[in-house]
């Protein structure tokens, strides 16, 4: 099991939201946050202060998956949020200890699958 | 001077001004959070460029005696224009021109509804400005400045045809030729800020009160008349806005009930002095079904009127013209009697103002918007959309805080045009 955790535009969350969806990866954790990447930063002018803004607003997705869902996974993000700009931000793949599905107590594997989706299913098939 | 004229065109005046920063509410809510400044600088800059140009050209092309057509430049920068009184009132001739001069400015403020979340700024400027001293102008002359239709005898009191049907028309036409925003009709695009817009509608109708009201010109029994039906008509609206919410979805909405009352208070706006208090609510009630419907069909279509300034101003400016073609009583102080007081003629000459102003508007706003487009892009690029008109257009976003901004010192600062600037530097 991985965590993919993806930094990525908040104009492009609906975009990869639906590739995401199409893939069955359905649990997904979403945030605002703000970050900095290289990118150039934007200059704002309020009455006499002018400031350059160092953060830009991003969406952070958080998507605990089994290992055979990690490529598709990060393809689908990479495809969906890509606008060839700096700034389109990052995908990271993190090792997954375990992981507990509250509702029910299952493991792993399992808590990782959507409900309704099998879990054993061959990616291959996808 | 009359002085009870005078004292109440004066707060009529300012009523009719808080209007357009009432519409900057109303459609600043009404878009996404990174647009909502730049959507307001659409209404709020009217103020400035409108109202500017309005008493050097725009009020003598409306008002100068010139041909049925269009005035003339008898009273180009004022000229002759002071405390003496307008013919047929008792307030000053300066007081008129800058009532008349408040319609101005929030007629094309009223455009920008359908070009929101796209249009480039300063194309926006030079569009409605031009857009005032010759669609607005001409319109006004035609009705209001001794024109033609005045001539023939159609009915407008406080600006159905020149005000909201000249102003969706020319936002039909913007909306069609800037085309539609990037994201429309792929991802869902809310409104950010709902209790902005009923703000706004709020502050519009307490400010409808001078715009009808004050269209009497005069302290008697058609500015009575005229504001106890701009408090009327809407509140019919908006009590069948509610039920056809209800209906069709089994809850009403808030941003419903606010556009219940604009298209309420349009549609009363041309009948306003004309017609009895219970025809006012009828019309009210009348004008809810096709301006709701025309709202849920709209957005089955590609065309991306944002805000929906046909639905609302047009529909509910036609209905009204139509609807005080029949409901129109001479007892009630109209120049002529309506349909149901047995003179369907009025009827045909408000559809006639009606169609004249459609076709007039149209063509005259599309060849602007050419010309216009010849010396600047009119659309921003999907990237700038992207980021937000409010960073794109103005540098500023309405809702920052500030965390991570670095503050620039004069001599560090970038040149004037650059938006973005790379890393490093800075007053650290």
């Amino acid at each position: 099991m991985k965590l993919i955790v993806a930094v990525i535009r908040p104009e492009k969350l609906t975009e990869v939201l639906e590739a995401l969806y199409r893939l069955d990866v359905k649990g997904i954790t979403a945030s605002r946050v703000q970050g900095h990447g290289g990118e150039l930063e934007r200059v704002e002018t309020y009455r006499g202060t002018t400031v350059k803004m160092e953060l830009s607003e991003k969406v952070r997705l958080e998507i605990g998956v089994s290992d055979h869902f990690v490529e598709r996974t990060v393809r689908a993000i990479l495809g969906s949020a890509q606008t060839g700009e700096v700034g389109d931000g990052k995908v990271f793949v993190l090792p997954l200890e375990k992981v507990y599905r509250i509702r029910t107590g299952e493991e792993d594997r399992a808590a990782v699958t959507p409900v309704g989706v099998d879990a054993h299913r061959d990616p291959a098939a996808v | 001077m009359n002085a009870a004229d005078t004292a109440w065109m004066l707060i009529a005046t300012a009523l009719v001004l808080l209007m357009t920063p009432a519409l900057a509410f109303f459609y600043g809510g009404l878009v996404r959070s990174k647009n909502a400044l730049n959507t307001m600088m659409m209404s709020i800059v009217s103020l400035g460029c409108v109202g500017v140009v309005w008493p050097l050209l725009g009020y003598s092309l409306a008002f100068g005696a010139g041909t049925p057509l269009l005035g003339d430049l008898s009273a180009a920068l004022l000229r002759g224009v002071g405390l003496d009184l307008a013919p047929g009132t008792g307030i000053p001739h300066l007081l008129f021109a800058s009532y008349q001069g408040t319609f101005a400015i929030i007629t094309a403020a009223l455009i920008s509804g359908a070009i929101v979340e796209r249009m480039r700024f300063l194309p926006y400027i030079a569009f409605i400005t031009l857009w005032s001293v010759t669609v607005y102008s001409t319109v006004a002359h035609w009705v209001w400045g001794g024109g033609w239709l005045a001539r023939l005898g159609a009915l407008d009191f406080a600006g159905g045809t020149v005000v909201h049907i000249t102003a969706a028309s020319a936002a039909l036409v913007a909306a069609l030729m800037i085309g539609p925003r990037k994201d429309f009709a792929r991802h869902a695009v809310l409104p950010h800020n709902v209790p902005f817009t009923i703000l706004g509608a709020g502050l519009l109708w307490f400010g409808w009160f001078g715009f009808n009201g004050g269209s009497a010109l005069a302290v008697n029994g058609a500015a009575v008349l005229a504001f106890v039906n701009t408090l009327l008509a809407p509140s019919v609206t908006l009590l069948v806005w509610v039920a056809l919410d209800l209906s069709r979805t089994g809850k009403a909405t808030a941003a419903g009930a606010a556009t219940g009352m604009v298209v309420g208070l349009v549609a009363i706006t041309p009948a306003a002095g004309y017609v009895s208090p219970l025809a006012a609510m009828a019309i009210g009630g009348l004008v809810a079904f096709p301006s709701h419907f025309a709202i849920l069909w709209r957005s089955h279509t590609r065309l991306d009127d944002s805000l929906d300034v046909v639905a609302a101003h047009g529909v509910g400016g036609v209905v009204g013209a139509l609807l005080t073609g029949v409901f129109a009583q001479k007892a009630w102080g109209a120049p002529a009697d309506g349909l149901l007081a047995g003179n369907p003629r009025l009827l045909l000459i408000q559809a006639i103002a009606v169609a004249a102003t459609i076709i007039f508007t149209v063509a005259v706003t599309g060849a602007l918007l050419k010309v216009v487009a010849l010396v600047s892009a009119l659309r921003t690029t999907p990237g700038e959309q992207g980021l937000g008109l409010d960073i794109s257009q103005h540098g500023e976003e309405a809702y920052t805080s500030g965390d991570g901004a670095l503050l620039l010192l004069s001599e560090s600062l970038p040149s004037k045009s650059a938006l973005l600037v790379p890393t490093e530097g800075g007053a650290r």
